[in-house]
Order: C-alpha cells, then sequence, then structure tokens
C-alpha cells in the first residue's frame, strides 16, 4: 500500500494546520451533564450493537424464564400451594424477580471483562465522563431486563397464570422489575470494578445473589419461615419487589410496597454509583 | 502562539510497591518536535508516557501539557493529547468505521460529522477498503494505522505514540514513519516511545535515553552516536593476550576508552570512523597483542546503552547478547 505516503501528504494539503494554543483555549476543565447523558447514550450504543452481533449474549434472558418458570411450577406447586394454578400467583412475581436479578450478575461480568480490552484503554484516555463507560452497558442491559420479566410473564400464561391485575398491572410490574434490576446492578458493577478478573466477579455475585433471591419471599410464604429468618426476608428488597409486583400483577393495586422497593432502589444506587466511578478512576 | 513547551515534566516518580517504575525524570519537549524516549523493555518509558496522559497517578513531581498540569486538571489535558499504545487499543466487536464515529461522538461531533471524519481518516490512512470489517480480521499493520486514525479524530495537538512499530515488518514500519512525518508537518508534536536505536534515529529530533526509570542521556541522534562513536571495533583477544596493554594501546590510537563486554576477552572500542580499525590494529600487532576475532560494525543500541549506563540493553533473559547489522567488517 503505497497510498501512505501520498495521504500522509494529503492530510496537509486538505486540513488546516493543528494550533496548540487554540485548543488549549478550547480545553475545557470539566464534563457537563448534558455531556454525560450523550456519553453514556454513545456508550449504550455500543453496548446493543456488542450484544446484536453476540446473540448468545441473550441465553440466559430468554432461557432463563422458561425453564425456571416450568420447572418451579410443576416441582413446589403442589407442595406449597395444593396445585400448580394457584401457586402460579404466587411464584410469578418471584421468578421475575429472580430472572432479573440474575442478569444483573452479568452486567458486572461483562463489565470486567470489557475492561480488561484495549479500548478501555482509550476510553479512560479520553476527555469523557468517567461514569460514561459503566452506565453506557447499564443502559442497553435495560433491554435485557425487559426480555427476562416479558417472557416469564408470557410463560406464565402459557401455564396457566391469569394475573388479577390485567396487562396495565403487569406492565406496572415489569417496570418496577426493571428499574430495581438496574438499581441492583450498580452493586455487581461496583464488583466489576473491584474484583481481580472475569471469573471471580462470577464467585463474589454468586455469593451475594443466592441469598438475596432465596431468602425472600420470591418463590414460599414468609409465615412458613422460622422468625430468625422471617426478619431477614421481610427487610429484604427483594421480597418488598417480588410483593409490590405479585399488588400489581395480581390486584392491579399500587401499594407501599412499591414504595420501599423504589426507596431501597434508588439508596443502593446513591451507594454503589459513586463507589464504582472512584473505584473504577482508581483503576487509572 | 504559545511559547509553552508542550510537554514539561520536572522530577516525575512511579512507584509500584517497592520497584520506581520512573524514578525523577525531567522532560521538556518543545511544539512541532518528534521526541523519542529510548529504553529497553521495563525502562519505564511506558509508565512515563501513561502518567502524562493522565493514565496513571503521578506519585512525585509535575507534569504540564502546553502549561496544563497533569495532575490539577486531567480533562483539560486528556483534551490536547492523543494517545496510541502499545497495543491496539479499538473495539474488537465494531467495525473500523463504527469504531471511529464512537470515538468521535464520545468527544462531542455530531452523528453525521463523525461520520464524515470517520470515512476521511480512514481513506488517509489506506483504510477504506476494510471500512466495514470486523477488526479480529486485521492485520497488525492496519490496527496500528486504524488505532493512530483513532488518537487524531479531534485533531490533538500533541500525539503520543507507545512503541508504534514494534511487531511490524518493515515496510508496514517505513509507511508508519511517513504518517508520523506527515503529522508533524501539520503541527502536531509527536512524543514517542521506541526500543529501536534507529527508528529514533530516523525519526527524532530529539532522544532521551531511559534505563531503571532514569533519564541517562539527552540530545539529537547525532550527538547520542557521536558518544558512542559513529562505528565500533569488537575485538576478541587470543587467550593469555595482555588486556591492560590492550586498553593502553586503544587509547593511544583513539582517544577512547575501551568497552569491556561481558564475555571475557572481548572489548569494543568505538571510532569516529570505521577507518580507524586499521590503526588499532596496527597498534595491536606493534604491541604484540593477539588477536583471534574482529569486526566492525555500526553502534548499535546495545552498545549505546553499554556506554551509556554500562550494562546491556537486551533483556534479562538474553544477558550479554549483542545484535548487530553487519556481522563484519563493514566497507563505508
Amino acid at each position: 500500500m503505497s497510498t501512505i505516503t501520498t495521504s500522509a501528504r494529503g492530510i496537509r494539503m486538505r486540513t488546516p494546520a493543528v494550533d496548540p494554543a487554540t485548543a488549549v483555549a478550547r480545553a475545557r476543565p470539566h464534563v457537563s451533564l448534558g455531556e454525560t447523558v450523550s456519553q453514556t447514550s454513545s456508550m449504550a450504543w455500543r453496548a446493543l450493537k456488542k450484544m446484536r452481533r453476540n446473540p448468545e449474549q441473550f441465553f440466559d434472558v430468554t432461557l432463563q424464564p422458561l425453564l425456571f418458570t416450568a420447572m418451579f411450577a410443576y416441582i413446589f406447586g403442589g407442595a406449597i400451594s395444593g396445585n400448580v394454578r394457584s401457586y402460579l400467583p404466587l411464584l410469578i412475581p418471584g421468578i421475575v424477580a429472580q430472572t432479573v436479578l440474575t442478569t444483573c450478575m452479568s452486567t458486572g461480568v461483562q463489565l470486567r471483562e470489557d475492561m480488561e480490552k484495549g479500548v478501555f484503554d482509550r476510553f479512560k484516555a479520553l476527555p469523557i465522563a468517567r461514569i460514561a463507560p459503566l452506565a453506557g452497558p447499564m443502559m442497553a442491559d435495560l433491554v435485557r431486563y425487559l426480555i427476562a420479566a416479558g417472557l416469564t410473564f408470557v410463560m406464565g400464561v402459557i401455564i396457566g397464570y391469569r394475573p388479577g391485575g390485567g396487562a396495565l398491572g403487569v406492565l406496572g410490574a415489569i417496570v418496577l422489575a426493571i428499574f430495581t434490576g438496574w438499581a441492583i446492578a450498580w452493586i455487581f458493577t461496583f464488583i466489576g470494578t473491584i474484583a481481580r478478573n472475569a471469573r471471580s466477579v462470577q464467585g463474589i455475585s454468586m455469593l451475594i445473589l443466592f441469598p438475596l433471591t432465596f431468602l425472600s419471599n420470591a418463590f414460599v410464604p414468609i409465615r412458613t419461615l422460622p422468625s430468625a429468618l422471617a426478619d431477614f426476608v421481610r427487610v429484604n428488597p427483594v421480597s418488598h419487589l417480588v410483593s409490590a409486583s405479585r399488588d400489581l400483577a395480581n390486584l392491579g393495586v399500587i401499594s407501599g410496597e412499591v414504595g420501599w422497593t423504589l426507596l431501597a432502589g434508588l439508596v443502593v444506587i446513591a451507594i454503589f454509583a459513586p463507589l464504582s466511578v472512584y473505584s473504577y478512576k482508581r483503576h487509572l | 502562539m504559545t511559547t509553552e513547551a508542550s510537554v514539561y515534566a520536572h522530577g516525575l516518580v512511579k512507584r509500584f510497591g517497592e520497584l520506581r517504575a520512573v524514578d525523577g525524570i525531567d522532560l521538556q519537549v518543545g511544539q512541532g518536535e518528534i521526541f523519542g524516549v529510548l529504553g529497553p523493555n521495563g525502562a519505564g518509558k511506558t509508565t512515563m508516557l501513561k502518567m502524562l496522559a493522565t493514565l496513571l497517578r503521578i506519585d512525585a513531581g509535575q507534569a504540564q501539557i502546553f502549561g496544563v498540569d497533569v495532575a490539577r486538571e486531567p480533562h483539560r489535558v486528556r483534551q490536547l493529547v492523543g494517545v496510541t499504545g502499545q497495543y491496539a487499543s479499538v473495539d474488537e466487536d465494531l467495525t473500523a468505521t463504527e469504531n471511529l464515529w464512537l470515538f468521535g461522538r464520545l468527544q462531542g461531533m455530531r452523528s453525521a460529522g463523525a461520520r464524515a471524519t470517520a470515512s476521511q481518516l480512514l481513506a488517509q490512512f489506506g483504510l477504506e477498503e476494510a471500512a466495514s470489517k470486523p477488526i479480529s480480521q486485521f492485520s497488525g499493520g492496519m490496527r496500528r494505522r486504524l488505532d493512530l486514525a483513532a488518537s487524531l479524530i479531534t485533531r490533538p495537538p500533541l500525539i503520543f505514540l507507545d512503541e508504534p512499530t514494534t511487531g511490524l515488518d518493515p515496510r508496514t514500519r517505513g509507511q508508519m514513519w511517513d504518517t508520523i512525518r506527515g503529522l508533524v508537518a501539520d503541527g502536531c508534536t509527536i512524543l514517542l516511545t521506541t526500543q529501536y536505536l534507529d527508528e529514533a534515529d530516523q525519526l527524532a529530533d530529539r532522544i532521551a535515553v531511559i534505563d531503571h526509570g532514569r533519564k541517562v542521556a539527552e540530545g539529537t541522534p547525532d550527538e547520542l552516536k557521536t558518544s558512542v562513536g559513529n562505528s565500533t571495533l569488537q575485538l576478541e583477544l587470543a587467550q593469555g593476550a595482555d588486556h591492560d596493554l590492550a586498553q593502553q594501546v586503544v587509547w593511544r590510537v583513539v582517544g577512547r576508552e575501551p568497552v569491556l563486554t561481558p564475555e571475557s576477552g572481548r572489548m569494543n572500542v568505538p571510532l569516529e570512523t570505521a577507518d580507524a580499525a586499521a590503526d588499532v590494529l596496527i597498534g595491536l600487532r606493534q604491541a604484540g597483542v593477539a588477536i583471534t576475532a574482529v569486526s566492525v560494525a555500526k553502534p548499535t543500541l546495545d552498545e549505546v546503552f553499554l556506554t551509556l549506563t554500562g550494562h546491556d540493553a537486551g533483556d534479562a533473559d538474553e544477558p550479554g547478547e549483542t545484535v548487530r547489522d553487519e556481522p563484519f567488517l563493514e566497507v563505508r
């Protein structure tokens, strides 16, 4: 390719000379909020592109709802509620919470994998908001939460679930689940920035995820639990999400549980978003 | 036009635990210069570059880019510097166009503007045919060019190139050199690191030699080469030959200390011109010092290092090995 020599000359002809003084004068000391939003959406665009090119990333959010819904319904249905059909109103919102939370975990794992790639060196060197490379992929993951929550309800309906709250109630439950998933994903993003590699992110995340989902009212009624455990289950934000979703999907009611869920989500974001950015910066 | 140095560093230090990877380096790079930082693997070149590019915290000392303090105003510094690392920092899952478009968007360009800049840069770097190919199909040279193109999107006045041609074949290397010269003609300042003396020689206006985190020499390529002579006479003395006598003879004939290489019985004599080799050989014959092997070669990075630092430039796993351009007597 002999074009390089000639094209190097081409740069000179086409564009005016670089002037350091102008560049220094133009350089701004901080990123504005508008820039941060625009950079975050560019990062989200990148993450969506990558998702489309690696469709296997959708395996968990498509297969898990289908498999778990059917599996849990037929295994626990008889034991807990007498039959499958009367267990479904209890189970489906629980499965929604569980799948969305599992999906959040992969946010952290993927961030860690991504951070080890060369392109992150460039992101660090670019004059962009430090939160953009973290928040961008999380925005793209909203699509995954939507698929996970939506498919769970679809699968539920297929095996006989009839949500009493109607379409609006279900929609409300889905939106709430997506918000909570996004909020909790900040915990896993933080783990992604502190862990040594993607595998350890997976390990640590599992340790957090299992107690959080199973020590909740997602699959069994609280009254069946020993009292110390019941106390934990009552304060677990996942329980609030599950209760709020049940009220929305089964009764079409926006209960106080919705407020608790939103509050818990905001608290998680307020703690873990700054921690993640701080930890990401420290990596530099 | 400011008269501010494009890069000013004073007493720069970076510690990794006990190791002082960069140990008090001063640097001053003028505007429109190509400044070469020369040193072996692990000398602290990349660490220094990363500190100047806000990618590593500065442990001690201070640095300014066009008068802007690196530690205090990193965001402004990032707007002034384009960084091209040792390993291609582009996204493997995106195409070349998508990569450049993304980097343009991230730096505040409108979608159409970013697209136009991307296709313009791809054309300038001879990559338009590969514009919509995934990066995984790119050759090493193409990746480097794309990487450099990505650093030029906002036309920063200062560009850091970390070993821009390591691992490239000679032809691609020459193309990269031409591209770099083109950037300087455009008004850019270039700070590049390299392990190759000939690269620094070809490109750089000034060179700093770095070893163990310290600057051991600085000057124009000519000044550096003169410090080790324009060529080197390598002698292997016969067993039992008088080393002290040989050293005295060399001193008398060329007026320089010979450098003893790690292998016993060998010495390197820096020469102003290759012709002087004959004078040394005649001197040794007259003094009765027996020789088993003779070679004359241009000074290599190894010799610059040996002279400046007293140890080899090569990696630790290649002790005492000297790589030469020409193995035997070179006629110039």
